[in-house]
């Protein structure tokens, strides 16, 4: 008979505890998330990454080996970018009747959403590198990472800038739009998306369906402006 | 549902490596993403769609994105010697960048439909 300890220096080499360890986190983050009514400070994604975290820097997991299971849903990011053309599609005949407001919002939100952090990061003094990881984070991972080390970037961090721009954006974006008083539940939509990608669309779908519509279509067209953007003023203003 | 990934991937395989021809300055899942919607909108205009197989595997991506943000959520344990040096700057920067591109975009929408609406 093997020990315990047999069987954990087993397991832990291979990728399939730390896989079904990230889904069963997910699923119980996202039961709490619903329990507690949505409370945007229990957001399934802070929570799971807690958590998971939490675990791994306990029990001195290297997260090299946590990735080796985590890497296959990490995977789907590309595929899931690619899906977005599907609501898109869906939504399309809602989305043509407001198409102009949509194209001014998208381009001064990616605008603003780019430029305040080449003047907040060179203000505050942000080495080169981490602002270079740093521009593309209202777009989604996926497409942020690819941008980030297209342009020298460090795109671990651009995914860590990304998910917890994404974090933030869900925490504040319901109590700011109540305090100021907005109503226009497609516009507090496609704000949540366009600052905070998949992570604020998926918090702006708990608020309101049309919420949520404009959310998933605001992180599919930032996707698109954010890779042209940030290029551009990358090598314009960083010489990357 | 098999048919429905393998059509995400192809799709994403054929962006990735247009991207890499061509050296366009935009990732490969977006280029995919333009083609799949280009693909669907034309499937429906020769009287094709819907098309329940792609559907059904992109609504189930969607409907769980959260989770697929987790693995590399996960890396701020390792990223933590780089950022700690600079956490202040950084979340400085993170909250404030958030909140200023909240209300830009929302303002703008609200104003440009007005607009557009008193015009047309």
């Amino acid at each position: 008979m093997r020990s315990p300890v047999d069987l954990w220096v087993y397991l832990s080499t291979s990728p399939l505890i730390w896989l079904t360890l990230t889904l069963c986190t997910w699923i119980a983050a996202s039961a709490l998330s619903v329990r507690l009514k949505r409370h945007p400070l229990v957001n399934p994604v802070l929570t799971s990454i807690v958590v998971l975290s939490v675990l791994m820097t306990v029990f001195d997991i290297p997260y090299e080996k946590f990735f080796a299971g985590a890497q296959f849903v990490h995977f789907l990011l590309g595929p899931a970018t690619v899906a977005i053309a599907v609501p898109l599609y869906r939504q399309w005949d809602e989305v043509k009747t407001v198409l102009a407001p949509i194209g001014v919002a998208l381009l001064a939100g990616s605008l603003v959403a780019v430029a305040s952090v080449m003047i907040l990061g060179w203000l505050v003094g942000l080495p080169r590198e981490m602002l270079i990881s740093f521009l593309p984070k209202s777009a989604t991972a996926g497409v942020a990472m690819a941008i980030s080390s297209s342009l020298g970037g460090n795109p671990s961090l651009t995914a860590v800038l990304v998910i917890l721009t994404g974090i933030t954006g869900a925490l504040i974006v319901t109590p700011m739009m109540n305090r100021m008083g907005i109503r226009d539940y497609a516009a507090r939509g496609f704000a949540a998306g366009l600052t905070s990608h998949g992570i604020g669309t998926a918090r702006a779908y708990e608020v309101d369906a049309t919420a949520g519509l404009f959310a998933g279509i605001a992180m599919a067209l930032n996707a698109i402006a954010t890779s042209i953007i940030v290029p551009l003023v990358a090598r314009l203003l960083l010489g990357a | 549902m098999l048919r429905g990934i393998a059509a995400l991937l192809f799709f994403q395989l054929i962006g990735e490596s247009l991207v890499f021809l061509t050296k366009l300055p935009v990732p490969g899942p977006v280029v995919a993403l333009v083609l799949l919607f280009c693909a669907l909108q034309l499937g429906r205009s020769m009287g094709r769609g819907p098309f329940p197989r792609i559907e059904g595997v992109a609504e189930a991506l969607l409907a769980n994105l959260g989770l697929l943000f987790v693995p590399a959520g996960v890396g701020i344990v390792s990223l933590w010697g780089v950022m700690r040096s600079e956490a202040g700057p950084i979340a400085l920067v993170l909250v404030a960048s958030a909140i200023i591109t909240l209300a830009a975009t929302v303002w703008t929408f609200i104003a440009a439909r007005r607009y557009f609406d008193r015009k047309g």
